[in-house]
């Protein structure tokens, strides 16, 4: 029998994960690697090798979904979150708008509530991406990003500011410019701290994770300090500023962000095959030709600009990529971050638009959304780590 | 060939391996024995590029280790570690299938499956390539991590303490297949072993280490021999002639 690897499916891109992927047992015929004639091999092989039994396994294929059971189930799980994630987009949309069909009111609710969508798009997938990458880079399913400290690295930013500057410092934080300084302020701290800490002696994941936590503890209180030397007047604007929001995302950001977005999964999409390697370990990896120290870098750089920029938009999510990506990782089951990547970000996609739906038009609060998906993120987390028993 | 000159390295003022300067001969196996702590490890994980050296240098087939990109060297040399564990849930073929990774860049052709089957079928895990390593045996899941460097095809292949975790038939069952890989394939193996009996029955070269230094390196039958072996492990050890060749004594 001969089944079409989905290795190849892959390569197709990005449309072909949407559509259904060539199921096995039928060859595609316009798939080129699915002609023997690449059987000879490549060359410069051990000729040593010629010797081995001949076997009738060159019909087996081996691909990141393993049987038609797995693809079903593949393909089942992203219809269904594709269907959810245009039915609340069109409800987040259209759902009870006050305004007259068709008049300009009605035309500035729509722009403002596609701003909304576009918004948690952008964040969807940067925290999506950000996690997976960072997850397989570090070689541990627990430790994301956002539990590394990054979120309380932005809080300290921002409260910094406001206390240095008053309320000049609110202002100041706001704008293009200032939003890229934060971004590269964030990305070289960022990858400066995570490099460290994973070179050398410290390659070591608990001794990590309780960096990341300490970090996160002092940054925290740092920022509580200064907050409490605020006048209450800067402290309500600040606090307003820190809570992560999406009905009230800076929306000024967007023409960046999504490009910038949008760049980086794509460098991250062409790495997939890279990146399935480093999920091996540092070991496997090395062992498979790739100069480990030399990816993660490179990695965590592309992480910190998706989560700086994610944190810029809404403010901090802590739990939010470790969610999505959980569920990600249990309904692929599968090592294959081009197919990863896509489950992932509907899955945050539509979590987002879902509560988001729910929480503005069923009980008007709209406001809450991260701080309803940070607490389920949060009991996901613990639920997770309790079964799990380790780290 | 592998060549070794003044390697050392040192994990603290007084613990230090080396310098070692020896050369391990291109085909057939070659057995690292010593007592623990004697470096052996550290030699191999550093021939194999895992570790870094502090000292000396490192060629195989001469490419030094260092400074020849990683990725030429994973077409030369394989190197499997004691301990192997996945966050990722994989079947055998899927891991199997990773071994072809510095060839295919993640593109499996026709060409790749061909090796991929066959360093499957090499280790009997025909039947068991579609399932999962974590519903595997610690045997089956040992050779499946060995058939991985075995597809990926390259002309030395290292391997620390395969036979750990082993139970009599496994471990005689690895050791029967590294020989045909060595024999049939044309492999040169570089394999730690614990058990000098199954070093001196499956090996042409046993490399014997003890505190950081190469003492002994030689034929099995060289190095089979009463004083030697005391010598080596400091312990009583007396060499018998059993069916298959000598045999050491030390219970």
């Amino acid at each position: 029998m001969t089944k079409q690897t989905t290795e190849q499916t892959e390569q197709a891109g990005s449309a072909a994960q949407r559509r259904t992927p060539p199921l096995p047992g039928r060859r595609d015929p316009s798939d080129p690697q699915a002609i023997p004639t690449t059987a000879a091999g490549p060359s410069g092989e051990n000729p040593g090798a010629a010797s081995a039994p001949e076997s009738p396994a060159a019909q087996r294929r081996s691909g990141p979904l393993t049987d038609r059971k797995h693809l079903r189930t593949y393909v089942l799980v992203m219809s269904l979150l594709g269907l959810l994630a245009v039915g609340f987009t069109l409800a987040v949309i259209f759902y009870s708008n006050p305004t007259e069909f068709g008049s300009e009111g009605w035309w500035v609710i729509l722009q403002m509530r596609s701003e909304s969508l576009l918004t948690i798009a952008v964040v969807a997938l940067c925290h999506t991406m950000a996690t997976i990458a960072f997850q397989t880079a570090v070689n541990n399913r627990i430790i994301t990003p956002g539990i590394m400290g990054f979120g309380s690295l932005y809080t300290a930013i921002q409260t910094g500011f406001v206390y240095v500057f008053g309320m000049a410092g609110v202002t100041m934080l706001v704008g293009v410019p200032q939003f890229f300084l934060q971004m590269a302020v964030m990305m070289l701290v960022a990858t400066v701290l995570y490099t460290w800490l994973l070179s050398g002696k410290f390659s070591n994941i608990h001794i990590m994770l309780l960096v990341g936590v300490v970090l996160g503890g002092t940054l925290g209180s740092l920022s509580n300090f200064m907050q409490r030397m605020l006048t209450p007047s800067e402290f309500d604007v600040l606090t307003a500023r820190l809570f992560g929001n999406i009905s009230n995302a800076r929306a000024e950001y967007l023409p960046y962000a999504i490009p910038i977005a949008l760049a980086v999964t794509a460098v991250l999409w062409l790495w997939g095959p890279r990146l399935n390697a480093l999920s091996l370990g540092r070991t496997a990896a090395t062992n498979l030709g790739l100069n480990h120290k030399r990816e993660v870098i490179k990695i965590l750089a592309l992480v910190s600009i998706l989560i700086s920029m994610a944190t810029a938009l809404v403010g901090p999510m802590m739990f939010l990529g470790f969610l999505t990506v959980m569920l990600a990782y249990q309904c692929a089951d599968t090592y294959s971050h081009r197919l990863l990547f896509p489950m992932g970000f509907l899955f945050g996609y539509t979590i987002l638009t879902g509560s988001y739906f729910i929480l503005r038009h069923v009980w008007d609060a709209g406001g809450a959304v991260t701080v309803i998906v940070e607490l389920i993120g949060g009991i996901a987390f613990l639920i997770f780590l309790l079964r799990k028993g380790r780290l | 060939m592998i060549s070794l000159t003044e390697v050392s390295k040192d994990y603290s003022e007084k613990v230090t391996i080396g310098p070692v300067t020896t050369q391990i001969e291109a085909g057939g196996i070659t057995a690292l024995v010593g007592p623990n702590g004697a470096g052996k490890s550290t030699i191999l994980t550093m021939i194999g590029r895992l570790l870094d050296i502090d000292s000396g240098q490192i060629t195989v087939a001469g490419h030094d280790v260092v400074n020849t990109p990683s990725k030429a060297i994973a077409k030369i040399l394989s190197v499997l570690r004691q301990e192997n564990h996945f966050v990722t849930r994989l079947t055998v073929r899927q891991l199997v299938g990773f071994g072809r990774y510095p060839h295919s860049r993640g593109r499996l052709t026709l060409g790749d499956e061909k090796y991929i089957s066959e360093a499957i079928d090499f280790l009997d895990l025909t039947d068991l390539e579609n399932r999962y390593l974590d519903q595997l045996s610690g045997g089956q899941r040992q050779r499946a991590y060995v058939a991985m460097v075995l597809a990926q095809n390259t002309d030395y292949v290292l391997l620390d303490e395969p036979l750990n975790n082993l139970d009599m038939q496994h471990a005689v069952q690895m050791m029967q297949q590294l020989r045909r890989a060595a024999d049939e394939l044309g492999r040169t193996v570089v394999i730690v072993l614990h058990d000098i009996n199954f070093a001196a029955r499956y090996s042409d070269k046993i490399l014997a280490m003890k505190d950081g230094q190469v003492v002994q390196h030689g034929t099995p039958e060289e190095i089979m021999t009463d004083e030697i072996l005391s010598e080596i492990f400091n312990t009583e050890v007396s060499v018998i002639d059993a069916p298959g060749g000598p045999l050491a004594v030390y219970y």
